[in-house]
């Protein structure tokens, strides 16, 4: 258990490829840091600076009271979970899990200790004799998680640990894992693309774009305060619509009192609504496009008339509408996110 | 793959009976002609049924040797010739495991370029070189000896490239698991890649030690004493060496049993093979 800090870290890779540019950040004991982005990012990058898998270019990195920046993987006191998993293949589960442990020099009766202890809480102690080939995907996947608890890290450093998995047993490991971290209360460095991961896990979300953090911040803050188009754009799904203000000034509808500089608004899919609101809100006239029941809720696209522009509207249950028909959609104006397009951040 | 096809199966089999006919045919031969007396292959008429002295002439083979077959016993010369095989199997696969896991794992100055020599190598069998490395054994004062017989033919490029492309598929994650779990080169290579690769080592082991088994020519050039004569230029010898017409039988005899251990090393070995073609480790 431990602090981490990263102060500045930078990555250029040998080609000359700047993947991770001054990143700093403060990771509290125990706190389950995500880190998201498009593919590209640098978040294995990062992940793996932090891991020791990877030069650090530039910065220091600070785990616990030790700077790092020199020292091997198996020194930095960190435990990885790996997107493949990396299991020992000609090894049994047992043997994968005390591996680690018996390169450490750790006695025996401590290493059976710590492994039958990793088994139950994983559940699987029933395969601790089988080879990982005998195992299916999340089985193999506990065996992994069970690796990185017995060494009773530091740290936990996952990139994409969810991603091999078949959807129902995303969501299942996904809640399994953050117990556990919780539990343990062991400093978490995640890497996801998987955004409603990144919401439902997270102390405090990173989120990555060509190598720089464009916002940190619990996942509400995100959610509610996009600090940048980008960030607005990436953090909810479907995802948040931006409307041009010179359409809206051109509609004769553009809201009062914005915040100076504002030319572009941004109007989250579920806060559009079919009915006016009591409160002063925007209204925009277009017609429905597609209508895209999923289940509990439903998509409808809409055009804004006299544009192409494309909203989605997202929406409880089935509503009433026909696809060509007219719509006017209503969104409170306290809702509204006003970002400007030119620095790409928000206005107020 | 076309199944059913009564004609394609009736082809392909007789292809493949054919083709092992004719494989199989010269061996039976041997078989045959080791087991009739002296005088048979004098009268131009090659035996198809097995004659009555397979036991007399195996037990000369083997317990008199030269007293009146011309060739030392034929006990020595297997041993000699197990002994070669064994050396340059065991050298070349701990070699070229080696030199495979150092190219494809560390990043060292002219990388490239040594992979480049080695692989250049493959265009030089000992024939080629075998005048420059006959002076190089002969001036070490290893002619007469097993380190004289082996040395000179355990590089190897071929099983080097093989360990090479096998390593290249073992996922990155794993050397990266390896380290964060604290092993350093050294131990990642004995506890993660040897495990891996015992299968090749197995198919890399029995095409070795039947190259090792079938040298004919560097035995013949760094050996004049007959206690490191090996089997395949003992039979050479048991031809040409002998006054009179070669006698067939024993020689026959002879080679049987020198084929015996490459046999059984295949036999020993092929269960390493089928285990890991049944069981894939990755
Ligand atoms: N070994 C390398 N040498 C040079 N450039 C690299 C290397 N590894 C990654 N990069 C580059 O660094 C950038 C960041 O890569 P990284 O793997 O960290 O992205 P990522 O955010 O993890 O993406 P994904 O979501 O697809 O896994 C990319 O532009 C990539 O092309
Ligand atoms: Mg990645």
């Amino acid at each position: 258990m431990a602090r981490i800090v990263l102060d500045g870290l930078s990555k250029v890779y040998p080609g000359g490829v700047q993947a991770v540019s001054d990143v700093s950040l403060d990771i509290a004991d125990g706190e389950m840091i995500v880190l998201v982005g498009p593919s590209g990012c640098g978040k294995s990058t990062l992940l793996r600076m932090v891991a020791g898998l990877e030069t650090i270019t530039g910065g220091t990195l600070t785990i616990g009271d030790r700077v790092v920046n020199g020292l091997e993987p198996a020194q930095r006191d960190i435990a990885m979970v790996f997107q493949n998993y990396a299991l020992y293949p000609h090894m049994t589960v047992y043997n994968n899990l005390a591996y680690g442990l018996r390169n450490q020099g750790v006695d025996k009766a401590e290493i059976e200790r710590r492994v039958q202890e990793a088994a139950s809480m994983l559940q699987i102690g029933e395969y601790l004799d089988r080879k990982p080939r005998n195992l299916s995907g999340g089985q193999r996947q506990r065996v992994a998680m069970g690796r990185a608890l017995v060494r009773e890290p530091a740290a936990f450093l996952f990139d994409e640990p969810l991603s091999n998995l078949d959807a129902k047993l995303r969501v299942q490991m996904r809640v399994e894992i953050r117990q556990l971290q919780k539990r343990l209360k062991t400093t978490s460095l995640y890497v996801t693309h998987d955004q409603l991961e990144a919401l439902t896990m997270a102390d405090r979300l990173v989120v990555l774009n060509g190598g720089r953090i464009e916002q940190v911040g619990t996942p509400m803050e995100l959610y509610s305060k996009p600090a940048t188009v980008f960030v607005a754009g990436f953090i909810g799904s479907p995802a948040m619509n931006l409307i041009d203000m010179a359409y809206l000034r051109d509609s004769g509808i553009a809201p009062q009192a914005l915040p100076s500089g504002t030319d572009l608004i941004g109007v989250r899919p579920d806060e559009l609504l079919l009915t006016a609101p009591a409160e002063p809100h925007l209204a925009l006239n277009g017609t429905v496009a597609l209508l895209e029941p999923a289940g509990a809720e439903s998509h409808i696209y809409v055009t804004l008339g006299g544009s192409d522009q494309p909203i989605t509207v997202r929406i409880a249950g089935l509503p009433q509408v026909t696809e060509g028909a007219p719509i006017t959609l209503y969104a409170a104006l306290d809702g509204l996110h006003p970002f400007n397009s030119a620095s790409g951040r928000r206005t107020g | 793959m076309v199944e059913n096809d009564r004609w394609g199966i009736f082809l392909a089999h007789l292809i493949l009976i054919v083709g092992v006919a004719i494989v199989v045919f010269p061996v039976y031969v041997a078989l045959i002609a080791s087991t009739h007396a002296p005088g048979t292959f004098l009268q131009g008429v090659m035996p198809l049924l097995p004659g009555s002295h397979a036991i007399e002439n195996y037990s000369t083979v083997i317990f008199e040797g030269r007293s009146n077959a011309g060739a030392p016993p034929i006990g020595l010369m297997l041993w000699n010739s197990f002994v070669m095989a064994m050396m340059i199997a065991v050298g070349k696969i701990a070699i070229s495991l080696l030199s495979a896991f150092a190219i494809v794992y560390f990043r060292f100055r002219f990388r490239i370029f040594f992979f480049w020599i080695i692989f250049i190598t493959l265009m030089l069998p000992v024939e080629v070189r075998i005048v420059p490395t006959y002076q190089v054994v002969a001036n070490l004062g290893m002619l007469n000896s097993y380190w004289g017989l082996s040395i000179p033919l355990i590089a190897s490029a071929t099983a080097t490239f093989l360990f090479r492309q096998f390593f290249m598929t073992v996922p990155e994650e794993m050397l990266e698991a390896a380290r964060v779990d604290g092993a350093g080169p050294l131990k990642f290579f004995k506890d993660i890649l040897l495990p891996l690769s015992v299968t090749n080592i197995a198919a890399m082991f029995v095409i070795m030690f039947i190259y090792g088994w079938n040298q004919y020519l560097w035995p013949l050039l760094v050996t004049n004493d007959e206690a490191y004569y090996t089997v395949v230029m003992g039979i050479q010898r048991m031809v040409t060496g002998a006054d009179s017409e070669p006698l067939w039988h024993l020689v026959m005899a002879t080679v049987v049993l020198a084929a015996l251990p490459p046999i059984l090393v295949i036999l020993f070995m092929q269960r390493l093979f089928v285990k890991g073609l049944t069981e894939t480790e990755k």
